[in-house]
């Protein structure tokens, strides 16, 4: 322990988080088995293998599939690891997302935060790796973020379901009377092929949970697998096409009376009085309560339906008190802009010598150019709820998260309770992208319970109330430089990025006791910049941590978001400026990478390039590797009397081991999608510390009538698997910005590309 | 006041302003409609009446005079209708909670325009917003309930 306290402490950010973190939960021996959750709620005739798998006599077979299901399919996926090595079909299981435990930790999430580039291996740098996912079990992070799910779950879920077959077979061969190597499992059943015996697994459960599990248990080889690596029809997708009760804010119990929220728009600025008298006397409303707590300060309303509560909100009247940053978004981006002038900051990446590559550099080999972008919210399509009981000394909480455990440790905080009195449930999600990775919301719902007179409430927050108070992707500034060689190559590369520090807000907020504790660079900041895989001897990647206090938190991609942004705009620049094509020039900066330059090459065959572009349109490409998937996009843009239509995306997305393709192929889109709303028109400013949109009209997503034709190929040239769900984000933006470069001339360096440009 | 949803007469107890999607969620316990804005501008409480696809969130309770369908009674005996079919044949779903609003607001399209063109389905589904960009499999989904299935 004392090493990984040390590391962690001494350098990096995540692991001072990692390190209060295990001071917050309590620390679990890593070599300590973790105890199965599901034995504690077994129902008559079932049993339970491992924390994946519960069979019943009646021949349910359940899968836990421990990870948030916000769309992005991983339910499917994460239960067809298990079932492949169950030898089950997916249509014979039911899927379920279990409860929050420790046996769930997520280690690739902790893994992933490495401030290391992912195709750097040094016993160090995997040392460290393997020390960061250790954290992961010891802190007991029950995470569903960070694009780690499949790459967490690949080699334990598969284990699982192995550990499952191999102990119903042992008391299939006890039954017959013959060795378990000659028995065959399929399709849960086993049966003996000499005597043509058979049994279910339903006939089996029982008399198997009670053998040893094997030793040495054999994964099957990827040539014999049925499931994985072909896509699944998904196991969410009945529920959702008849409009099923899936989501938290589906959630109906017995007395369930309802509530919403008003909290100071100002956000993280206190309540200085109010006059609830025209909101109580409405009919229906039982109790406005105060709230004063970690994420916020202001009023609660419980009434007897969502829309009384909402009217009895709207009806308060409050005075707020001021926001703890600059009023308007002027002010805040100098702060930003401020930052970015003083310098210094911390470097994670620095090659050779950026200084006296510089130093004689002629004017016309020298390439600057500064960027920014806006802050952002997630805005998903299901408003932030939750649903909160509190009876008898204890606390049930149904809550859309993206992080149980957490959920747990952060609401029994608020309630003052210990955590074994505190039960989570995690329903789906209407969108995650990050959002609900955030305890406000379960944080809100629990302190209306403590005042609902042990009733359950439902507390749905207006989408104004959503997009006024979301944890907001942090507006960011930067200023890139490079020196270009004689073959018009760069032969250096400068860049200093600032912005808040998404962690420093995340632990603010949920962890405040320790405050403003001294935490290291957060990778975040200079993530997609810092450690993309073009070859330039000359490097230095600075990150400057803004002291700003706009809530700031995990957004689809998070630091790629807006780091390929500046990083892949000004490749084209360089491009440009040195009259390369910036395919070309990218495939000789990748040449050391080849999973990097496979998928640009693919990702130009797909699109044409190099084809001259029909009248009124043009191409621009974009690169990122994130979260250890390496993608390449082309976008295709064209001139209509009506404005710019974006019109074809292409893109290439290499994740080493593609386990369900479709899936991959609706997540690539997805992120491209959700990259290109946010870079054509979506951006959140303040006025009188006050965030100025409300809803969607004022920040507009993408709809069917802009979408563009998609084509879309996964490659699996990468060494390591790699995640998903992110992955396709963050080239969106630089390849329309670079697509608009190419159509217009004029290049656009600021976001959300609205103000500049008209699309149609 | 009484309200004909998913061919079964109501009684309601409710004032008249309260949005028919509050009133179908919260008191007749009618889950597909979502709550996605309550200013009409997603879709996601897209419900039928009188075979016209309405935003519930903005419509009074007390105006609704015609007969109200939900996601909820599409399905028939087990029995799919044929836009959820196709809805599960593209796998168009994602995260799904704008879902029940499109599969609605295209309920709506192919009653009136029963082999839509692209114009026509953007005409008809871009008051329906998607985060989670499912917009090509939805329109591949119409097609394929025009065609048939097919």
């Amino acid at each position: 322990m004392g090493r990984i306290a040390k590391i962690a402490r001494r350098t990096f950010l995540v692991g001072a988080v990692a390190a209060a973190g295990g001071v917050a939960f309590g620390y679990y021996q890593f070599k300590k088995p973790v105890k199965n959750p599901l034995k504690d709620g077994l129902g008559e005739g079932e049993a339970t293998f491992n924390p994946y798998v519960k069979i019943g006599s009646d021949n349910t077979i359940t899968i836990i599939a421990p990870r948030a299901e916000m769309g992005q399919g991983i339910m499917t996926t994460l239960a067809a690891l298990v079932a492949e090595e169950l030898e089950v079909g997916l249509d014979q299981v039911i899927v379920e997302h279990g409860p929050a435990s420790a046996a769930y930790f997520n280690s690739a999430v902790m893994s992933e935060n490495a401030p290391f580039a992912p195709w750097e291996h040094s016993a160090f740098k995997d040392g460290f790796r393997s020390v960061m996912g250790a954290v992961g079990k010891i802190v007991a992070l029950q995470i569903t973020g960070g694009s780690t799910s499949t790459v967490d779950a690949f080699d334990k879920m598969r284990h699982a379901g192995a550990l499952a077959r191999e102990m119903l077979k042992a008391a299939a061969a006890k039954e017959f009377g013959v060795d378990a190597a000659t028995l065959k499992a399929d399709r849960g059943t086993v049966t003996d092929p000499a005597s043509g015996k058979s049994q279910t697994y339903g006939e089996l459960a029982l008399k198997a949970a009670d053998t040893t599990p094997p030793e040495d248990i054999k994964l099957k080889d990827r040539k014999d697998w049925k499931l994985l690596g072909k896509s699944q029809p998904r196991v969410d997708m009945r529920a959702k096409v008849t409009g099923a009760p899936v989501y938290g804010i589906d959630v109906t119990l017995p007395d369930m009376v309802y509530g919403t929220v008003k909290m100071n728009p100002r956000l993280g600025g206190r309540m200085k009085s109010f006059d609830a008298s025209k909101a109580q006397a409405m009919p229906g409303v039982i109790k406005v309560v105060e709230i004063d707590c970690q994420f916020g300060h202001g009023l609660g309303v419980i009434a007897d339906n969502t829309w009384t509560a909402f009217q009895a909100a709207d009806a308060i009247i409050v005075e707020w008190g001021d926001a703890p940053y600059p009023a308007g978004t002027a002010g805040i981006m100098g702060v930003i802009d401020a930052a970015l002038a003083a310098g210094g900051g911390s470097a994670l990446r620095e090659i050779g010598d950026v200084t006296v590559a510089f130093a004689d550099a002629p004017q016309d080999k020298l390439i600057e150019a500064s960027y920014s972008v806006p802050f952002l919210a997630h805005a998903t399509m299901e408003p932030m709820n939750a649903t909160a009981q509190f009876k008898d000394g204890r606390l049930e909480i149904w809550s859309p998260n993206q992080g149980a455990t957490i959920t747990r440790f952060v609401c029994s905080n608020v309630a003052g309770l210990d955590q074994d009195n505190v039960t989570v449930h995690t329903t789906m999600m209407g969108g995650g992208f990050g959002r609900r990775g955030e305890m406000d919301f379960s944080g809100y719902a629990t302190l209306l319970a403590m005042a609902a007179d042990s009733k359950p409430v439902k507390v749905t927050w207006t989408r104004e109330e959503d997009m006024k108070h979301d944890l907001y992707r942090p507006a960011a500034m930067a200023k890139f430089k490079a020196r270009l060689g004689d073959d018009g190559l760069p032969t250096a590369l400068d860049a200093a990025i600032a912005s808040p520090s998404v962690m420093r807000s995340v632990i603010r907020r949920n962890m405040p006791s320790l405050g403003n504790a001294p935490l290291g660079p957060d990778k975040s900041i200079t993530d997609g910049a810092f450690n993309q895989p073009y070859s330039i001897a000359n490097q230095s990647v600075r990150g400057i941590d803004v002291d700003l206090k706009v809530p700031v938190s995990f957004w689809r991609s998070v630091g790629n978001s807006q780091n390929a942004f500046f990083h892949e705009s000004f490749m084209d620049e360089v491009a440009a400026a040195a009259k390369l094509d910036p395919v070309a020039m990218r495939l000789k900066l990748m040449a050391d990478h080849p999973a990097a330059a496979k998928a640009v090459e693919k990702v130009a065959a797909m699109s044409g390039w190099g084809q001259p572009p029909a009248a009124g349109t043009a191409k621009g490409i974009a690169f990122c590797l994130s979260f250890g998937g390496w993608v390449a996009e082309v976008i295709e843009v064209q001139d209509t009397p009506q404005g710019i239509r974006i019109t074809n995306v292409w893109a290439a997305a290499d994740v080493g081991l593609a386990l369900d393709p479709d899936i991959i192929k609706a997540q690539i889109i997805s992120g491209v999608v959700y990259g290109l709303s946010a870079a054509m028109g979506q951006e959140i400013t303040f006025k009188d510390g006050m965030v100025e949109q409300s809803s969607f009209p004022d920040y507009e997503p993408m709809r069917i009538n802009q979408a563009p034709q998609f084509h879309v190929e996964i490659l699996e040239n990468a060494d390591d698997i790699g995640g998903v769900g992110e992955i396709g984000t963050p080239p969106a933006a630089p390849a329309l910005a670079n697509a608009l470069y190419a159509l217009t001339g004029k290049r656009i360096r600021s976001l959300p590309l609205s103000k500049e440009v008209k699309f149609a | 006041m009484k309200l004909n949803v998913n061919g079964t007469e109501r009684e309601l107890n409710v004032p008249e302003d309260m949005p028919l999607l509050w009133a179908l969620r919260d008191v007749l316990d009618i889950k597909g409609p979502k709550f996605g804005c309550g200013i009409a501008s997603c879709g996601s409480c897209t419900v039928l009446i009188d075979g016209v696809a309405t935003r519930s969130c903005v419509t009074p309770v007390g105006t609704v005079t015609g007969v109200v369908t939900t996601i909820d009674a599409l399905e028939v005996n087990g029995v799919l209708h044929k836009v959820q079919q196709a809805w599960l044949d593209e796998q168009v779903a994602q995260c799904g909670y704008c879902q029940s609003g499109q599969i609605m607001s295209a309920v709506a399209l192919l009653n009136e325009k029963p082999n839509p063109t692209d114009a026509e389905i953007n005409e008809a589904m871009s008051g329906n917003l998607c985060r989670c960009g499912t917009y090509p499999k939805i329109r591949a989904a119409i097609h394929r309930a025009a065609n048939g299935g097919a």
